[in-house]
């Protein structure tokens, strides 16, 4: 056997893809863990179909997993992929528009049956008619391969098929130079019960290794080394599971209970899930019967004084909305999370998009302002709840936290915080019955006392009804209303004070400032980076905060000679900065349910220096 | 691990529970029910029981939507909640998890309660968390000056059916019980004494106690429920249920219930075909039976079945929820979200 090559990237990325029913997520997953605990950085994309198990062999059924990895900052999942893992034709010809020309393809060639080829519409099978001359294609019989080497197990033809994941894991990890020993760990840990399982997976993983590690298939190896990050400890993490733990924290910081009152919906429900956990945390989850009982629970226990949330996406947002008026007159605290997704209506329930930004901001009856915090990447949804959290107790407000389906759903490595150096949230509860106003407010924040049922001589009433300013009763009196509208929207504003102000990355004025909100971040950051890095003139500012904005973001617009602000939606957030400002902004839209490419945003931007928009 | 909530609940025990007369719960605020509406009794009756419960005030909160019985709470001297509408079922639910330790009511319509409210209100039932619904059916939309309600007989005249309504109408009672309740009642606003009794019971009742009291809205509905409630017509056409006790009524007590197969009828007790002995007994703790005697409402050759329908134990849900925390305490120890934060595959980066 020939001694292999090893060859040395800054970056690659990698998609796999199979059948809904082919483990492609899990095969992900466990390639991103291995990845991150080797010290790469990352970034990933699960793109799977709505239907939980569509038709085999379908191209709707296709369900794709991309990791982008390096050694230097990864920002973005990879706008295409350098090597396609293809378990069936519909996979490979759903995928092949996001592989780079001179890419590597690793076929599955037993699911090129000819049935599958049929349901793909291939009328011959692209891995022998040449059509892929342009790529380097790796032909693998991974399902014989997988039956040979579970041959002397006494198992199912069906549990053998479901292994055959790991035998591609296995030869993804002997090329890419990856341990084993997290994914047996993994293996073991979740098949304790499940034996013949156990066994099986473990054979079938360490069998595609040693393909690798055998055949003459493969010349090469490719090695990642561990990227630059700030030093620490680290963790994979999801936007979903960022969002739960931030709650968590917050709620610890505060030193209240934390109540989640929620509905299943796509692409929020693991929050639901994953806070499910921890009872012995003392944290309460209550699934709720429908939207509208998710956050009008989660207003009963705030009055009740918890922290508590609610979490939901897009239509779920649509049916809660009268209640979020209800905590904005209540004045009492709540954080709404919504993890956008494709719409209107049921629209593209797994995939993402960021067209619920005036919904965030407006989408109320009457003057009902709210502060809106949006999260750029997954580990910052971390963040942004527990920022979230903060403001809405300190301002005695609801608040909106907007992430995405890509957040919610993408990883990345994170740096764990020192919880003890994580901020204050000043909960207070008022206890003296002395001169108790419930709305009466503090000077600085316009907030008012929380009381809560139980304490003694503290007993009144809110509600719905407009209330007269100190005292809390119901009030019709013109003037009284007026001062009210204006009081509560004050309040808001005043949130200004207390954030960071915005900061530009790169020259601080010139000739084109990109501004980016939510989770397109990434695509926009690695896009204005690489434009610097050509020379243009282009700065990149992040807006986290939506509602207020950062004091100073008039200041810095008014710097710039262009301004782009490029969107997953039809021009939301440039909407508002025109009213606002009062500057020409050029908008760029795609919508099509997936995150930006930075490569479209750079040629944007450089249309735009030219003169060309 | 204790919480600010939990202070202020140890707080809040250690105040003895004062000696309260009805005007203690009587709050500053001006009542403002049409006068003679049926809401001025139940708010009168209501905090008529409430010296009796042995809770302090400040330990109660009344939760309601949209309404005119839902400006209840202003009224209370206890802790309030006016909600939106058909929500105080959710809100009092997600209250009462967050805070086992309240008593907590909610005051309700027949249209916040079982129109907009009707998916919160059957959940509520079958989960069965501890707290009273005060439903006050007026058959009628007061607030919103007179539309027919989900409770409306057929063929009302209304401004929303000038040709009479089509719409069937729901039987309140029968749907908490259909919908699992475990405490199911049926009063009258203008039977003082027998709401303080249901009130009474519903608020010892552990689980959800639901307390439809028929309730006069004298301007768009006026004696929806007089044959049931006035001096002339009561006694034979209310057959007051009782637990152990045979379903006796008419005003010479000379009629009674009796079963024919699972069908109720009326008998005469004084034509010596039947005696008391032949009557049927009413067991509150028997679910098939409450069904039966719910069906009974809108039959109109059957005397209207008022009183306390089923009255059941089962598990209760915050219970249920307390009772799955302190298991995962026993089994994990106290969470601690600083090893939670680094736990699983963690990599160190130097
Ligand atoms: S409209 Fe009817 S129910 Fe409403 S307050 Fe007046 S009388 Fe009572």
């Amino acid at each position: 056997m020939a001694e292999k090559k090893v060859r040395s990237l800054d970056e690659v990325t990698i998609r796999f893809a199979g059948d809904s029913g082919d483990g492609m997520q899990l095969t992900g997953t466990q390639f991103t863990n291995t990845t991150a605990i080797l010290g790469n950085d990352l970034s990933t994309l699960p793109d799977y179909p709505a239907e939980i198990r569509a038709p085999a062999g379908t191209l709707f059924g296709v369900s794709g997993f991309q990791i982008h990895f390096g050694s230097t900052k990864i920002h973005t999942p990879g706008d295409q992929c350098d090597v396609l893992v293809a378990m069936n034709p519909a996979a490979l010809k759903v995928n092949l528009v996001s592989l780079v020309d001179g890419g590597t393809i690793i076929a599955n060639t037993d699911g090129f049956t000819d049935k599958n080829l049929k349901l793909a519409g291939y009328a011959q099978n692209p891995l022998k008619d040449g059509s892929l001359d342009k790529y380097q294609v790796h032909a693998v019989d991974i399902s014989k391969l997988t039956a040979l080497a579970l041959q002397d197990l006494n198992i199912s033809s069906k549990l053998i098929d479901r292994s055959k994941n790991f035998f591609a894991l296995g030869m993804m990890y002997w090329i890419y130079n990856r341990p084993l020993e997290p994914t047996i760990e993994w293996i073991k840990s979740k098949f304790t019960q499940k034996p013949e399982i156990l066994e099986a997976n473990l054979r079938v993983l360490k069998a595609g290794w040693n393909f690798g590690e055998t055949t003459e298939i493969f010349s090469v190896r490719y090695e990642v080394g561990p990227a630059k990050l700030a030093p620490g400890r680290y963790r994979n993490i999801t936007g979903n599971q960022a969002i739960a733990w931030g709650l968590m924290a917050a709620a610890k910081k505060a030193n209240l209970d934390l109540f989640l009152g929620s509905y299943p919906i796509t692409p929020a429900s693991e929050i639901l899930h994953e806070l499910s956990l921890y009872k012995s945390f003392s944290v309460k989850t209550f699934q709720a019967e429908d939207e509208i009982a998710g956050i009008s629970s989660a207003i009963g226990a705030s009055f009740g004084g918890a922290l508590a949330a609610t979490t939901t996406s897009g239509p779920g947002l649509a049916l809660k909305t009268e209640a979020m008026g209800l905590a904005v007159i209540l004045e009492l605290p709540l954080i709404i999370c919504n993890v956008q997704r494709g719409g209107p209506s049921t629209g593209l329930p797994t995939k993402t998009e960021q067209s619920d930004l005036l919904q965030a901001l407006y989408g109320r009856n009457g003057e009902a302002p709210v502060p809106v915090i949006a999260a750029a990447t997954p580990s910052d949804c971390f963040d942004a709840t527990f920022e979230a959290a903060r403001i809405a107790v300190k301002y005695m407000t609801p608040v909106m936290m907007l992430s995405d389906g890509y957040l919610g759903n993408g990883s990345e490595p994170w740096l764990i915080p020192d919880f003890n150096a994580l901020p204050e949230i000043p909960a207070k509860f008022v206890t003296n019955p002395e001169g108790f106003l419930p709305y009466s407010r503090d000077e600085e924040t316009l907030s008012r006392p929380w009381a809560i049922p139980g304490t003694p001589g503290l007993q009144h009433r809110i509600g719905g009804l407009e209330k007269e300013h100190l005292t809390g009763n119901v009030s019709y009196d013109p003037e009284n209303h007026d001062k009210m509208v204006r009081l509560r929207a004050e309040k808001i504003e005043r949130i200004a004070n207390d954030i960071p102000l915005a900061q530009v990355e790169g020259d601080t004025e010139g000739e084109l400032l990109v501004i980016s909100w939510g989770g397109t971040y990434g695509a926009i950051r690695t896009a204005v980076n690489r434009q610097r890095q050509k020379g243009s003139s282009v700065s990149h500012l992040h807006l986290r905060y939506l509602n207020p904005f950062p004091r100073n973001l008039g200041e810095i617009l008014y710097r710039f000679r262009n301004i782009m602000v490029p969107e997953i939606n039809l021009g939301q957030l440039i909407r508002i900065l025109r009213s606002k400002y009062l500057v020409p902004a050029i908008g760029f839209d795609r919508v099509r349910g997936l995150p930006f490419k930075s490569v479209e945003i750079e040629k944007e931007i450089e249309d735009i220096l030219k003169g060309k928009k | 691990m204790s919480t600010r909530v939990d202070e202020i609940v140890r707080s809040s025990q250690m105040i003895g529970i004062p000696k309260y007369i009805a005007k203690d719960f009587q709050s500053d605020q001006d009542v403002r029910w049409c006068p003679g509406c049926g809401d001025y009794s139940i708010l009168a009756q209501t905090q008529r029981v409430m010296p009796d419960l042995a809770i302090p005030r400040h330990k109660m909160v009344f939760i309601s939507g949209i309404g005119c019985s839902s400006r209840f709470p202003y009224y209370m001297n206890t802790y309030g909640l006016h909600g939106i509408h058909g929500r105080a079922t959710a809100i009092a639910s997600g209250l009462k998890i967050a805070r086992p330790d309240l008593s907590v009511w909610v005051v309700t319509g027949d249209g916040d309660g079982i129109s907009i409210g009707g998916n919160h209100f059957i959940h509520l039932m079958r989960r069965n968390l501890d707290i009273n619904v005060l439903l006050f059916n007026n058959q009628i939309y007061g607030l919103t000056k007179g539309q027919y309600s989900p409770t409306s007989e057929m063929g009302k005249v209304t401004k929303s059916t000038p040709y009479g309504s089509i719409d069937y109408p729901f039987n309140p009672v029968s749907l908490a019980l259909g919908s699992s309740a475990t405490f199911v009642a049926r009063s009258l606003d203008r039977d003082p004494k027998h709401l303080q009794g249901i009130i009474k019971r519903a608020a010892e009742h552990k689980g959800t106690s639901f307390v439809e009291i028929y309730q006069n809205c004298n301007v768009f509905n006026d004696g929806a429920f007089f044959q049931f409630t006035e001096k002339e017509t009561k006694d034979d056409s209310v057959v007051f249920i009782e637990h152990g006790k045979p379903l006796i009524f008419g005003k010479e007590k000379d009629k009674g219930i009796r079963l024919h197969g699972f069908s109720p009828e009326v008998v005469s007790l004084k034509d010596g075909k039947y005696s008391v002995s032949d009557l049927l007994v009413h067991d509150e703790k028997d679910t098939t039976l409450s069904f039966i005697l719910a069906d009974m409402t809108y039959k109109s050759h059957l005397p209207r079945p008022v009183g306390i329908f089923l009255a059941i134990d089962r598990p209760v849900y915050e219970d249920e929820v307390e009772k799955q925390i302190a298991f995962a305490k026993e089994k994990r120890g106290e969470g601690d979200i600083v090893r939670l934060l680094n736990s699983g595959d963690t990599w160190i980066v130097q």
